[in-house]
């Protein structure tokens, strides 16, 4: 009963382990996540249902595929992958340190007679006298050794990369990392926004997935929002606004934001992000009665009424920024004191004489107006940021250091053979065997030269 | 001479580097290899010129708004052939390996070809979003990750061409005919795998530049928008490539396939999603 409990632990062990279940589930990650760029995602159900029909939003619904990233399934599939790369790293771990802990100073005669680099060689001189040489070359040309004596023989030992072994954990682990500091992004962190009409302020965002709104805990208020153009185009080149932060009334931060420059107050960042109209613009105009020449300087709200002077009143009942190629124009009435609506007429900002040619009771010029606008923010908290960067930094170091570096070990045995010395190299690298086989060669051919004391062969 | 002409020459001097690699394989003639490997030389320093060229001429065309020739789709089918040759050209001088420019040429050839003749290729201002460092960064990453997995997708075809023949050949001589040029079966494997772990980390940079430059734009490093999730599944497809190939023994045939339909993926992820689907990124509707 033991025997068969501790064989199914182990079992399950074993599954978790596995790189079969690593391959499958990365797999499985990779197609399923097609769904989600196929689908859109957390779109409002009448959307799916005029483009796919009532039965499969209902389907697409159980399935959770209206919001997959966020699914049951696939953050389990992710929580999987997660425990199987958790179990596979202590799994492997220990294999790796023992590199690292219990070099394999003394190799075994399996080393010499099998690996894919090896040499044999004799030379006249004693074994102590060659080990010199070979460790002096070997520390110049490659590594410090590490001399062993054991059974008479003399065995020497050196290594180079060793800490690209650990490439594949540091990779591993960054992952997690990331992972780590998404939920916590996730869990203490909102993302929301807010629009803020110039000249006021807030102290509550909208979070982006519509639950109850925000307390920032201060208030932010935007003094002004301006749009830059590229000449003579209707580009934008830039959106700014001109934020303030306000504790308790009082000034303690302002900033000019701008797309891709964000402003950050204990940790909540703010983005410019889109911008629109907020009301109706407001408009200064001058009007002079003509008959008096009396001038008077007013604030018109579009569609307000206006009192003028003797009784009169004016409103604008249109506005556009450019008519007609002669710029800012409005549309305005006057009515008289027994409240009779006169016919309408155009004013243009820069053609401030023509309306005396009108002939009305005032006349009329357009000094300036001001259109409000709103600022868009998407707000942003998210403690876990920093250690999703650390993880980038880590995964790219880690992949870097398991690619492009390797552990490259060579053996040395030198044993007494009658007068002479018997020489056996062996090396072994765990990548990049090919490179590893030429830069042996190389090593092999100034090691019997020095041993032998000729100088090096050239070619051959 | 203006940045357009000297692409021109680039595409001129690619295809004739293409040609001179096929008369290469059958006339068996290794000056002609020569030849053609300076060629393909030739056209990438002719390209590099250019690239800085545009870069400079758009500071004269919009001021201090001028910008790395990175931000449109013509930009970026132009870098995608260059980021090839840079990768093709390192693992020559490592391989000399000189028929698989025979693979690797029409690629970017045909980037080229379709950058030129048929995108707009006219330099136009930034929208604010696209106005980062970040996005020079991101570009440069991704596509000379692109541009591995592009060389190792050559090679890989390469292999099965060759492969599917070897397994008729008899005997033991070695092979004749156009096949005869190519790499052995072993050397192009090996290539497959060197050239996807050349693009694996640089497309993983390239997948945390654009977090990093998403965040600073719109204060998420990733929302699953289709672009961002395909270059997630490729960066998964390439993982599980590299893990089957050491622990399973997925070499040869298998591994040449995964890294075709990995680059077939990388297409999608670069052309497919802007092309077919929709999503936040720039280079859509040329
Ligand atoms: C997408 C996710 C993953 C990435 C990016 C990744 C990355 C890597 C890299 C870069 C290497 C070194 C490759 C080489 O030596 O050529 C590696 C090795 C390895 N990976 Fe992963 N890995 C991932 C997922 C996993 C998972 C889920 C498991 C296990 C269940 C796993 C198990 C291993 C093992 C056992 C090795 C060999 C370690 C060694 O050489 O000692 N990997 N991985």
């Amino acid at each position: 009963m033991a025997e068969t409990k501790k064989n199914l632990t182990d079992s399950i062990w074993d599954f978790f382990c596995s790189l079969k279940l690593a391959i499958i589930l990365v797999l499985l990650i990779a197609l399923t996540s097609i769904i989600g760029t196929i689908l859109q995602q957390n779109a409002p159900a009448a959307d799916y249902i005029r483009e796919y029909g009532q039965a499969n939003y209902e389907l697409f619904k159980n399935l959770q595929f209206i919001d997959m990233y966020h699914s049951t399934w696939f953050i389990g599939l992710l929580a999987l992958f997660s425990v199987n790369l958790i179990c596979c790293s202590i799994k492997n771990f220990p294999r790796v340190w023992k590199f690292v802990k219990e070099p394999t100073l003394v190799a075994g005669s399996g080393i010499f007679k099998s690996s894919a680099n090896r040499a044999e060689f004799s030379c006249k001189e004693s074994k102590q006298q060659v080990a010199e040489k070979i460790s002096d070359l070997l520390k110049k040309e490659f590594a410090k050794t590490t001399l062993t004596e054991k059974d008479d023989k003399l065995y020497l030992f050196t290594q180079k990369g060793i800490y690209s072994r650990f490439g594949a954990y540091i990779t591993h682990i960054s992952i997690l990392i990331i992972m780590a500091g998404a939920v916590i992004g996730n869990v203490w962190g909102f993302k929301a926004y807010v629009n803020i009409v110039e000249g006021t302020s807030v102290d509550q965002v909208r979070s982006r997935n519509g639950t109850a709104p925000i307390d920032l805990g201060f208030t932010v208020r935007c003094d002004d929002f301006d749009v830059s153009y590229y000449p003579n185009s209707n580009r934008p080149k830039d959106y700014n606004s001109d934020l303030v932060i306000l504790e308790n009334g009082q000034e303690v931060m302002r900033k000019r934001i701008e797309v891709n420059d964000p402003l950050t107050y204990k940790g909540i960042k703010f983005y410019q992000s889109s911008y629109g109209p907020a009301g109706n613009a407001f408009f200064k105009v001058k009007a002079t009665e003509n008959a008096t020449g009396k001038v008077m300087e007013l604030r018109a709200d579009q569609g307000k009424q206006v009192p003028l002077s003797s009784g009169y009143s004016f409103s604008v009942s249109n506005f556009t920024e450019n008519d007609r190629n002669f710029g800012p124009a409005m549309q305005l009435h006057v009515s008289t004191p027994d409240k009779k609506r006169g016919a309408p007429f155009v004013v243009w900002q820069n053609h401030p004489q023509l309306d005396t040619k009108r002939g009305g009771v005032f006349s009329f010029t357009l000094l300036g107006y001001e259109q409000p606008q709103f600022t868009g923010l998407q707000v942003a908290k998210d403690p876990g940021v920093n250690i999703v960067w650390a993880g980038c930094f880590l995964i790219v170091f880690g992949s870097l250091t398991a690619f492009f570096f390797s552990h490259k070990r060579i053996w040395i045995c030198l044993e007494e053979e009658g007068k002479k010395t018997k020489v056996q190299i062996a090396g072994n690298t765990h990548r990049n065997q090919p490179g590893f086989s030429l830069a042996f060669d190389e090593l092999l051919q100034k090691i019997e030269a020095t041993a032998k004391n000729e100088s090096p062969k050239k070619e051959g | 001479m203006d940045s357009g002409q000297l692409f021109n020459l680039t595409t001129v001097a690619y295809f004739a580097a293409m040609v001179l690699f096929f008369a290469y394989i059958a006339t068996k003639n290794n000056k002609v290899a020569l030849v053609a490997t300076m060629t393909s030389l030739v056209g990438f320093l002719i390209q590099t010129t250019a690239l800085g060229l545009r870069w400079y001429e758009s500071y004269q065309i919009l001021g201090q708004d001028g910008r790395a020739p990175m931000t449109n789709l013509y930009e970026s089918v132009v870098f995608f052939a260059w980021s090839i040759l840079l990768i093709y050209l390192l693992m020559d001088l490592k391989y000399k390996q000189r028929a698989i420019g025979a693979f690797v040429l029409p690629i970017a050839l045909f980037s080229m070809l379709w950058g030129q003749m048929s995108l707009n290729s006219s330099i136009d201002p930034l929208v604010p979003a696209l106005q980062s460092n970040w996005l020079t960064y991101h570009v440069i990453t991704c596509f000379l990750g692109y541009a591995g997995f592009a060389v190792a997708f050559g090679v890989s075809i390469m292999y099965l061409i060759k492969i599917g023949k070897e397994e008729k050949h008899q005997g033991n001589e070695p092979m004749g005919g156009i096949l005869g040029m190519f790499p052995s079966t072993k050397i192009l494997d090996d290539m497959n795998y060197k050239a996807i772990m050349i693009g694996f980390p640089l497309l993983t940079l390239g997948i945390v530049t654009g977090a990093a430059w998403a965040y600073y734009a719109w204060g998420t490093y990733w929302s699953w928008d289709p672009k961002e999730t395909w270059s997630l599944i490729v960066w998964f497809l390439y993982a599980a490539f590299l893990h089957a190939r050491f622990t399973r023994g997925w070499v040869g045939r298998r591994a040449a396939w995964l890294s075709v339909i990995g680059f077939a993926a990388t297409l999608f992820c670069y052309l497919g999603v802007n092309l077919v689907l929709s999503g936040l990124h720039s280079y859509g509707g040329g």
